[in-house]
């Protein structure tokens, strides 16, 4: 059932990409449980502008989970303390009276603070500009059902492209790597016959735009794949590496 | 409406460029007979495209291949955001891999007869037609399909067919075809064809001797207007839903580019059919900031129910008993009830009345009496859990974050019959079949300017059924467009690359500026979205799913109100240098009070019920809407009449079906 609670809100602000940024608490009254963690920051922004001041910057669109627009560290959490889900499918129940809520933007050196809690993510299109694709021209395909994909390896490729590049990933790295951002993609074009032609010239292409960027390297924790809100799998990256390998094999 | 009427007489013709020929080889004698522009040619041509959804994607991949320079646009941090992400179910072709009767023609015929008989004909056989490369060009660029054991590929039915012509990636496909899409965009982005600009918004665009020349973008994180040039502009900026403040568009939908081409006297086509998709979470509570929708593809093994004793919805409404204490014969399925040839899967404005039919009568199921149930219990009984799972796992984790309540738990178990939680649902704001007006070629009636995918208005009538939004949008973008918009730069190869310092561009972006700073400067004490709410609610409870002549007079005054409170009462904090969200919502509110106003012009000009419009005073005896094909066998087309507080003109574009006898619907035998 709805009850209603209190919560003070620590928040970063910070104006600018060169300002220097600081925490701001601010308290928020009589919130319902079946708020949205992202309405909640509404109600916030409500009172500020009631007050004249400016309200909180914070990246969000769809707000059911999937375009990965929405970002924030909660509680020292990407998309905050549920597991599978996105700040926007994130709700107040699964906070208690009285707590306070700390909330920052991602941290890492590929992704610079636009305001307060928006973040640059544009180095991920770079990434999939780099070899995230079939080179191939609209109209010159062949009939769908020509070449037959076994259903195990079509559901794994599913599995990989759920991908939303929402950046946790990165951001729960210690190394700030993008790793599994990377391997989702490469492992979706790995499993599927389509994606085998140029396989060998877009894990190359992707990891080194990957390097380019500053994105730090894997080293295996997995705070990746236990934060990604899409249950991304580990087993990606070890995919991505033994594509690497081989390509690097080909040389 | 009137004054609108007397004026029809002087009012120009409207030319919607229909091939010759029978319905079948009219897009082929088109292509067979428009000019083209040769490779070296391409290369001189600026084409800017606003949008990166599933239409504006594609659309400029596909330009970008042809060699064509292009400039997209995206009001989100990368194309890959655009809300056609959220697109859950499915994608309808006529592939007929099912081997279940589906042919072009069924899939044409089932779209014309789901868009009530108020679609242009040719258009909609047009994209039956390319309906089938779509599904080619996605598999062609890893798009992972759902598959069978055999390992070729899934389908599933929609509302509103009798066969499955939808396929789907989970219950994510249009992530999956707009990462397709993004994917090609980023090859061409690669190779320098096209240039992407993330984080920008379009504000304006700019004519030139009657022609479309560029548009005038804020780039949102500087603050600042800038100036782009082109050969001509497309504009794939999706529907206008979130007039209505909640709806299952995202954040950042918004009318305003359609607003900006409508203002440069673009006609608006059809604003009155708006899409209220049965199958969403209900409201709660007044800080909502939308709705989250839940697929109509849980339409196929869920069943939609109400009580059928009183007391029981009362106690419903109490809180006193769960959906799951009500055994099977006590429960009224009234979908299959009243329905019985479709059952569930009855297209959506048919499904949404109904519901509202029955919460109306006091049959609802929450506190609020807003909702009715989506039950998986028989589902469940028959195929086991782990199947219905695999079909729709996804859906459920979703509605039980929202909700806390999980529809594959067992609940309850009456006379050895096992019953699941039910899902609640009900009716929100979801699409816009209405939008820009087109001719065949895409092309609005400003010359050189284009709109495609859920921004025009072509080709679902007055009601879109499930899955075809994805196929309008992919038609438009890759096997439309990149056609048609050759017929029109054929003779201007000649016309070399504009200066963004011309008067026209300077005059535009003066004009843009000149608003800001009126928005910045009327310093009230509203919020943008205080205002949005109330416009949202005027929308919902006048020009909503029932609509009469009185509430939609009553909508126009309380909108001319709301928009003086605007005017003269708006509080935007901050400064115009850097980025302020305030201001972007403002700029956009503006545009959606005119959207609002156009809207309940049209449906207070539409004296029938059809699709998505329905008007209390035109329905039948059984409740069904009540078409009036002699008086309204027609589009809409409104005109801009120099400021957004006069009355539009209306324009007639009548419509002429040559293959399809134009009849009243039914989903009953």
């Amino acid at each position: 059932m709805e009850t209603n609670i209190n919560v003070k809100l620590k928040i970063w602000r910070q104006a600018n990409p060169q300002a220097k940024g600081e925490f701001v608490t601010y308290e928020l009254h009589d919130i319902p449980t079946d708020t949205s963690f992202l309405e909640t920051l509404d109600i916030l922004n409500e009172q500020l502008i009631e007050q004249g001041e400016e309200p909180v910057a914070f990246d969000h669109d769809c707000r059911e989970g999937i375009c990965g627009m929405c970002s924030l560290y909660i509680n020292g959490h990407p998309h905050g303390p549920a597991t599978g889900a996105t700040t926007c499918q994130l709700y107040m129940r699964r906070f208690h009276d009285g707590e306070t809520i700390t909330v920052e933007p991602w941290r890492s050196a590929a992704f610079p603070v636009i305001k307060d809690l928006m973040v640059n993510r544009n180095a991920f299109d770079q990434i999939q500009q780099a070899g995230g694709y079939v080179s191939f021209n609209t109209g010159g395909a062949q009939d769908a059902n020509a070449i037959p994909i076994s259903k195990v390896d079509a559901d794994e490729a599913m599995d990989s492209a759920t991908c939303i590049g929402c950046g946790a990933c990165v951001a729960a790295c210690k190394n700030g790597s993008a790793m599994l951002f990377v391997s989702a993609k490469v492992s979706q074009f790995a499993l599927l016959p389509q994606g085998k032609a140029e396989a060998k010239r877009r894990v190359k292409a992707m990891l080194s735009k990957m390097d380019e960027l500053g994105f730090g390297n894997c080293t295996n924790t997995g705070a990746c794949a236990a934060e990604c809100p899409k249950n991304i799998k580990l087993s990606n990256i070890a995919r991505l590496n033994r594509e690497f390998i081989c390509a690097k094999c080909a040389d | 409406m009137e004054e609108n009427t007397k004026n029809n007489v002087a009012q120009p013709v409207i030319d919607s460029k229909i091939p010759e020929g029978p319905i079948a080889e009219k897009w082929t004698n088109y292509k067979a007979h428009q000019k083209l522009v040769n490779p070296a040619n391409k290369r001189r041509l600026d084409i800017i495209v606003v949008g990166t959804g599933l239409a504006g994607a594609s659309a400029a991949a596909t330009l970008g291949e042809m060699g064509f320079k292009v400039l997209n646009f995206c009001i989100q941090d990368s194309p890959r955001r655009a809300h056609s992400i959220a697109a859950q179910g499915g994608i309808n072709a006529a592939k007929n891999y099912q081997n279940d009767g589906d042919s072009v023609y069924r899939l044409f015929y089932d779209t014309v007869k789901g868009g009530d008989y108020r679609a242009r004909e040719a258009n909609v056989y047009r994209l039956a037609e390319v309906s089938n490369n779509i599904i080619d060009q996605c598999v062609a660029q890893g798009v992972p399909f759902a598959r069978e054991y055999g390992g070729l590929l899934a389908n599933r039915s929609f509302g509103g067919a009798q066969v499955s012509r939808t396929f789907y990636a989970k219950g994510q496909t249009g992530q999956q075809l707009l990462l397709g899409a993004y994917s090609s965009l980023n090859r061409q982005i690669k190779m320098g064809n096209v240039k992407s600009f993330n984080r920008y918004e379009m504000h304006d665009v700019v004519i030139i001797d009657g022609r479309a020349r560029g548009i005038i973008a804020k780039n949102l994180v500087t603050g600042k207007l800038e100036r782009f040039a082109a050969h001509a502009v497309v504009i794939a900026t999706g529907g206008y839903g979130n007039t209505y403040f909640l709806s299952t568009n995202a954040m950042a939908c918004n009318v305003s580019a359609a607003m900006a081409c409508y203002r440069k006297g673009a006609y608006f086509a059809n604003p009155a059919y708006v899409q209220i998709h049965p199958t969403c979470i209900p409201r709660h509570g007044d800080k909502q900031s939308k709705l989250t929708l839940m697929s109509e593809s849980l339409r196929n093994d869920g069943r939609i129910w109400v009580p059928k004793n009183i007391e029981d919805a009362k106690r419903l409404q109490a809180g006193q008993i769960k959906g799951s204490d009500i055994p099977e014969e006590e429960r009224d399925y009234y979908l299959e009830r009243r329905y019985p040839a479709f059952g569930n899967l009855v297209p959506r404005d048919v499904a949404s009345r109904a519901a509202k039919e029955r919460c109306d009568k006091g049959y609802g199921v929450n506190n609020t009496g807003q909702a009715v149930f989506l039950d998986f219990s028989e589902a469940i009984n028959r195929l086991g859990i782990d199947v219905v799972r695999q079909r729709y796992g996804n859906l459920f984790d979703m509605y039980e974050e929202i909700t806390d309540v999980n529809p594959g738990e067992l609940a309850n178990t009456i006379n050895g019959v096992n019953y699941y939680n039910p899902m609640m649902i009900y009716p929100a704001i979801h699409y816009t079949m209405g939008g820009i007006w087109v001719d065949y070629e895409l092309q609005t009636s400003i010359k050189g300017l284009f709109a495609i995918g859920e921004c025009n208005f072509s080709d679902h009538g007055a009601n879109r059924l499930g899955a075809s939004a994805l196929m309008q949008g992919l038609a438009d973008g890759y096997f439309v467009l990149p056609y048609t918009i050759q017929n029109y730069l054929s003779d201007q190869i000649t016309v070399p690359r504009f200066s963004t310092d011309l008067p026209e561009f300077e005059e535009a972006e003066e004009r843009v500026q000149a608003n800001l700073d009126h928005l910045m400067n009327i310093k009230g004490a509203r919020s943008v979205d205080s205002i949005h709410k109330e416009l949202g609610n005027i929308m919902w409870d006048y020009v909503g799913m029932a609509r009469t002549k009185q509430s939609l007079e009553t909508a126009l005054e309380k909108i001319k109100a709301l928009r003086e409170e605007f005017e003269t009462n708006l509080f935007v904090p901050g400064t115009q240098e850097g980025m302020n969200i305030e201001l972007d919502k403002a700029f956009r509110l503006r545009d959606f009070i005119t959207m609002g106003e156009l809207i309940a012009y049209d449906a207070l000009n539409r004296q029938e019920s059809c699709g998505g419009h329905f008007r209390e005073e035109h329905q039948t005896e059984e409740g069904e809407a009540k078409r009036d094909d002699e008086n309204y066998f027609y589009v809409s087309c409104w005109k801009y009449n120099d400021d957004d507080t006069k009355a539009p003109s209306l324009i007639k574009e009548p419509l002429h079906y040559e293959a399809i006898k134009v009849q009243t619907r039914n989903y009953k035998n």
